[in-house]
């Protein structure tokens, strides 16, 4: 039954389409709304055609975008029809107009239950597909069992086994405490041996969903998926129906290949070469053709096949083929090749090795940031901002800079935040920094948000090398026509600080920079000028011997000001009026700003923040975050302790008087701390006078105000103090505090084969290790966290007698923010426990930094998982007798666990848990094999009895053809069984903060401790 | 999830089928449409089939005055979605016999069961264009 057939709604279909205007619309609408429900009203009178074609109304006018609110009933009626056409009508309506908590869909349960438990198939169809788009919790609770049988009956058609596999899908990811998935690996894997290709596409998508919350159990299927690429790849056995313009199923093999993502490798090496064959077919193979779908279809495979190949850490041949392919499609003239190309290259980008390759392709990239598509614009900036490092980060960020003037507005402040993100993590100079902000800032002023500002302020600050050439810098702005207002609060800030040492160069007297100042004071905004009084007071501080004419112009814009109507601005006019008056002690209440400690730049947070997103986790994010672990510098994470130093004075630290800008708050927090303490009333009827008095007893009653401010300095040095003398003796040599527990960071190393080996505020040491047979090849990362070089670095390591190992040179110098790279080649030459040693040191100014830590080539480290039959382990575990090569020991103190987590204990270890060898359910058989130089490989027996009555101890027997490694891997499995490897705190809290160079940063970040050295 | 939705709509922004597989409100489907039928629309052939549009993506395709847009997420493989369209349109080509937006627009039902039978929740079930239009067959010889 054809709409056609339905001659009213047609009807009113062809009404809506002549109606010339919204309004003309919105009122045939009403009138069909009004009509519709009347005849709802007195339901009796309507036969199901009537029903259903009233039904169809309403979902059109849905579709126009009209509230819809009545009628669902009607709809959710049509499911329990007896005839197809209605029920189909039904199904399909109450799916788009109803949504999972809508109250009518549970009375649809019962409904949608009986059609799929009934004989009807095509019922089936219709049942499984309402529950599998919008089926909630209640559905999944009495629905999920029957779609499960459905799914694996032997007796059901394909056409309904594919709408239960999405069906189940559905209930599963929306609750997945509800269905029950135990178990489901063997029959996962045995749908995938499934031949009808419409029951594999929605399988491939429910094993998606699966793996990509357990892959673990899911193991079984790679084989599975790597059959069927072949058989795809092969077109073996591939319906015509299923080709796509000779391609079979292009959908079916993304699918595959999206699944095989989610397992972190593909271990057996048979199955590894079959598919590793297969994409290199799809990688030579894929030609251009002229056919546009056929094109896409091949690409779409292709771009799929590339993400996979990413994905196994393939040999770097094949990797460098990918980036050469990917370096064509960014350089083709079809858009879609291109942008997917350039989205690509940046994925690619996780790959370390082919990092440089991609470099090859920088101009090429950077004439796609001119291109006239948005979409491939904004994957450039992508691009260019992933792979920009050290070396390039110059012509990048210059890229950058030219675009932003001709950006569109909706680029413009995410580029401004990109290119201000790699001009601090990777200038090669801080001078060119500087350059780079201030360039942004006259460029794109409105998308500058303070952060950046702040953050050129933070660096000058700390590096005096750079305080001339900044100043000069925002001096020379100042001398442009119309600039930005953040630059003139940068500049005024700059100059306020540092332009005493200009001095000497034309148009830089003090009296000249105040002018040119001045000249923008009547343009800017309140909370810039509350910065240009700051300015002022500290350009009359620097002027030594004082300039008359110059101090009483600059008075009188103070008192000017000390009846502005913003109270910050009054204050601030107050204050320095006065103590510009008290000669000398200007200068060391206005000195020059303290250094700022090291810290996150809030604009990588920021930017880390916007890409934050809640879809769920998907194969590359969880590669993506993988890697951040490995990624050191690059992402530069916040310590993870997260402490930071007390009262730590910051640019972007929330203001104490108001919500005038923040930093010029922090400019005069000196004096204010001094002021506010003692003015007890907040100086609302300001006169000179009154405060000249007010200053007169502070200076004789200073001591005794701010001798809580010393006691309590005093006492956080005791604090200090105490805290050092009880901790190691190594660590108070260093006084530089690790973030995070050493000893915890290297027992999950243990596990797992990259991570963070050591941090502290300085310096991060990342590992990557890949380990096969008895080799292993590490890759130390030494990030430098802060903005000055870390110098006489070294690194020795200290191996134990049973490893050979090779530590490539470790560079004397880490530049600021940078990365470097040291691979360690590891020899394993006889079964040991020790454990070998990196002993690293550096030096922050001069301070030197020494630490000892145990890098994590274990033992296990040399296992590599085998898992035997019954047929192969008994033979075994009786020819080896007794001791030596077997040994047994009762185990007590063990740490209890279930049973459960000790096989999984077991199996991180690479101590392959071979489930059912051994009947009593209380033991644990487990077996791997062994690799070093002395024993070759060689297969380790383990079998632990455990007690269910008593978990703290176990009965252990280790067997092995090698006296020496039955012993090792005894006493280390006992060490691990025993071994607590939780975080073991320091009895005592240690203070976070850094041992400065100098005073203490809590005593110059706080005003009052400043004072009460100053008084 | 991979496709959050399906749009039809034509060449004055007007919507000719809308199937959505996560659920928005009114509201928020109105702004949705608006939004990215006016970045959709503003495109010309020489630019790529991808708009990026908020946290997702959108697929679209032109044929004659109708625009086909898909909404997915960031990972999904683009290309698929746009040759996914692309059977979209030869299936209920092989329906009608040279569809147009008329034949869609009046004959609403049998293309929401052609893409019913081609994705479900999000996850495309079937691309044989024979298997997606069995029940409708079956439908009309029950009529």
């Amino acid at each position: 039954m054809a709409l056609s057939g339905m001659r009213g709604l047609s009807v009113f279909i062809s009404d809506i389409r002549n109606c010339q205007n919204k309004e003309q619309e919105r009122l045939r609408v009403d009138k069909e709304l009004g009509n519709v429900r009347t005849r709802f009203k007195n339901e009796k009178g309507l036969t199901p055609y009537e029903k259903k074609k009233y039904v169809w109304k309403m979902l059109y006018i849905y579709m126009l975008g009209y509230d819809v609110d009545f009628g669902h009933m009607e709809a959710v009626s049509l499911l329990s029809a007896p005839k197809y056409p209605e029920k189909q009508v039904g199904y399909i309506v109450t799916s788009c107009l109803l949504n999972e908590n809508h109250d009518f869909l549970r009375i649809a349960i019962n409904a949608v239950r009986n059609d799929i438990i009934g004989r009807n198939e095509t019922f089936q169809c219709l049942a499984l597909t309402l529950a599998g788009n919008i089926g909630g919790r209640e559905f999944a609770e009495s629905l999920a069992p029957d779609v499960q049988k459905l799914l694996i009956s032997s007796s059901c058609r394909p056409l309904v086994r594919k709408k239960a596999a999405l069906c189940l899908l559905r209930l599963y990811r929306k609750n997945p405490d509800v269905v029950n998935v135990d178990g489901w690996s063997d029959r996962m894997a045995q749908l995938l041996d499934e031949r009808d290709m419409g029951v594999l596409t929605s399988s491939m998508s429910l094993l998606v969903s699966l793996v990509s919350n357990n892959h673990e159990a899911y193991w079984s299927c790679v084989p599975k998926c790597v059959k069927i690429l072949e058989r795809l790849a092969r077109n073996q056995d591939v319906p015509q129906e299923y080709t796509y313009y000779g391609i079979p199923s292009p959908w079916l093999q993304v699918k595959t290949m999206r699944a095989l993502q989610y397992f972190p490798t593909v271990e057996d090496p048979n199955t590894r070469r079959s598919l590793f064959e297969v994409l290199q077919r799809i990688l030579m193979g894929t030609d251009v053709v002229k056919n546009v779908n056929k094109n896409n279809a091949s690409h779409a495979v292709l771009f799929e096949a590339l993400a996979l190949v990413m994905h196994l850490d393939a040999e770097k041949e094949m990797m460098s083929q990918c980036v050469a392919l990917l370096g064509k499609f960014i350089a083709v003239r079809e858009p879609n090749i291109r942008y997917l190309g350039l989205e690509n290259m940046t994925r690619m980008l996780m790959v370390a090795e082919v990092q440089d390759i991609i470099k090859r392709h920088q101009a090429q990239i950077i004439t796609s940031l001119k291109d006239p598509d948005i979409s491939i614009r904004r994957r450039a900036l992508d691009l260019l901002y992933g792979m920009c490092d050290v070396s390039n980060a110059k012509d990048i960020v210059e890229e950058l800079l030219q675009y932003l003037t001709t950006a569109d507005f909706a680029m413009r402040e995410e580029l401004s935040l990109k290119a201000a993100i790699l001009a601090e993590k990777f200038a090669p100079d801080l001078s060119w920094y500087v350059d780079v902000i201030l360039q942004l800032i006259d460029k794109a002023g409105d998308f500058v948000s303070d952060d950046i500002w702040f953050r050129v302020v933070h660096f000058v600050t700390n590096n005096e090398d750079l305080q001339p050439y900044a100043a000069l810098k925002a001096r020379e702005y100042l001398d442009k026509p119309a600039i930005h207002e953040t630059m003139v609060k940068v500049s005024a800030y700059l100059l306020g600080e540092y332009s005493h040492l200009l001095a000497r160069r034309p148009g830089c007297s003090p009296k000249e920079i105040f002018n040119i100042i001045h000249e923008k004071l009547p343009t800017v905004s309140i909370s810039t000028i509350a910065i240009l009084l700051s300015t002022y007071a500290k350009i009359l501080m620097h002027t030594q011997p004082p300039d008359r004419d110059l101090q009483s112009q600059i008075w009188a814009v103070f008192s000017k000001y000390e009846s502005c109507i913003d109270a910050e601005i009054q204050q601030r006019a107050v204050e320095y009026h006065a103590l510009s008056m008290k000669g000398a002690a200007l200068m060391d209440i206005l000195a020059e700003m303290p250094k700022f400690p090291e810290r996150q730049s809030p604009l990588i947070k920021k930017a880390e923040d916007s890409e934050a997103d809640t879809a769920e986790q998907s194969a590359i994010k969880l590669r993506a975050q993988q890697q951040n672990s490995n990624a050191l510098v690059v992402t530069d994470q916040r310590p993870t302790n997260g402490a930071q130093p007390a009262g730590q004075l910051g640019l972007v630290k929330v203001p104490i008087l108001s919500n005038a800008d923040q930093s010029a708050a922090e400019i005069v927090s000196h004096a204010n701390g001094a002021l506010t303490v003692v003015d007890p009333q907040p100086p609302s009827t300001p006169s000179p006078d009154l405060l000249g008095d007010l200053l007169g007893p502070l200076a004789i009653e200073g001591p005794t105000g701010a001798a809580p401010a010393s006691v309590a300095s005093g006492l956080e040095g005791g604090v200090d103090a105490d805290a050092l003398a009880i901790a190691p003796i190594e660590e108070q040599a260093n006084a530089v505090q690790p973030i995070g527990d050493i000893a915890e960071r290297f027992h999950a190393l243990c596990l797992k084969d990259s991570g963070v080996l050591y941090e502290d505020p300085y310096i991060q040491i990342g590992l990557k290790a890949e380990w096969g047979g008895h080799r292993g090849r590490v890759v130390l990362f030494l990030g430098n966290k802060i903005t000055s070089p870390l110098n006489s670095v070294q690194a020795l390591i200290l191996p134990p007698s049973h490893l050979k190992m090779e530590l490539s040179l470790v560079p004397e110098t880490i530049p600021p923010r940078a990365q470097v790279q040291c691979p360690l080649e590891v020899m394993n030459l006889q079964p040991s426990r020790d454990i070998a040693v990196l002993d690293f040191s550096y030096k922050f100014g001069t301070q030197l930094v020494n630490v000892k830590l145990r890098l994590p080539a274990v033992l296990n480290k040399f296992l590599q998982p085998i898992s035997v039959s019954a047929e192969e382990f008994f033979p075994q575990w009786r020819s080896l007798s007794g001791p030596p090569l077997k040994l047994q020991e009762v185990v007590r103190g063990v740490r209890p666990m279930p049973l459960a987590e000790m096989a999984n204990l077991f199996n991180s270890l690479n101590l392959i848990v071979c489930p059912g060898l051994d009947p009593n359910p209380n033991n644990l058989v487990a077996s791997t094999t062994f690799y070093s130089e002395s024993t070759r490989a060689m297969l380790c027996l383990i079998r632990t009895e455990t007690d269910p009555a008593d978990r703290t101890q176990l009965r252990m027997t280790v067997a092995s053809g090698d006296p020496t490694l039955t012993y090792e891997l005894k006493e280390f499995v006992k060490e691990q069984l025993v071994n607590i490897p939780v975080p073991s705190r320091p009895p005592l809290a240690m203070p976070s903060h850094i041992q400065p160079t100098s005073p203490p940063p809590s005593a110059i970040s706080d005003p009052g401790a400043l004072l009460a050295g100053l008084l | 999830m991979g496709i959050r939705f399906v749009l039809m709509v034509n060449k004055q922004g007007q919507t000719r089928l809308a199937q959505y597989y996560e659920y928005l409100n009114l509201e928020e489907r109105r702004a949705l449409e608006g939004e990215i039928v006016r970045k959709c629309l503003a495109r010309n052939e020489h630019q790529c089939s991808f708009v990026e549009h908020r946290n997702y993506k959108v697929v679209y395709r032109r044929y004659a005055s109708l625009f086909f847009l898909v909404g997915v997420d960031n990972e999904e493989n683009e290309l698929a979605i746009l040759e996914f369209i692309h059977l979209l349109v030869e299936t209920m080509d092989r329906h009608f016999g040279n569809v147009c937006e008329l034949d869609i627009m009046f004959h609403l039902e049998k293309a929401h069961f052609m893409l019913e039978e081609m994705v479900m929740n999000g996850c495309i079930v079937e691309t044989s264009k024979s298997s997606i239009l069995s029940p409708i067959q079956l439908m009309e010889k029950a009529s």
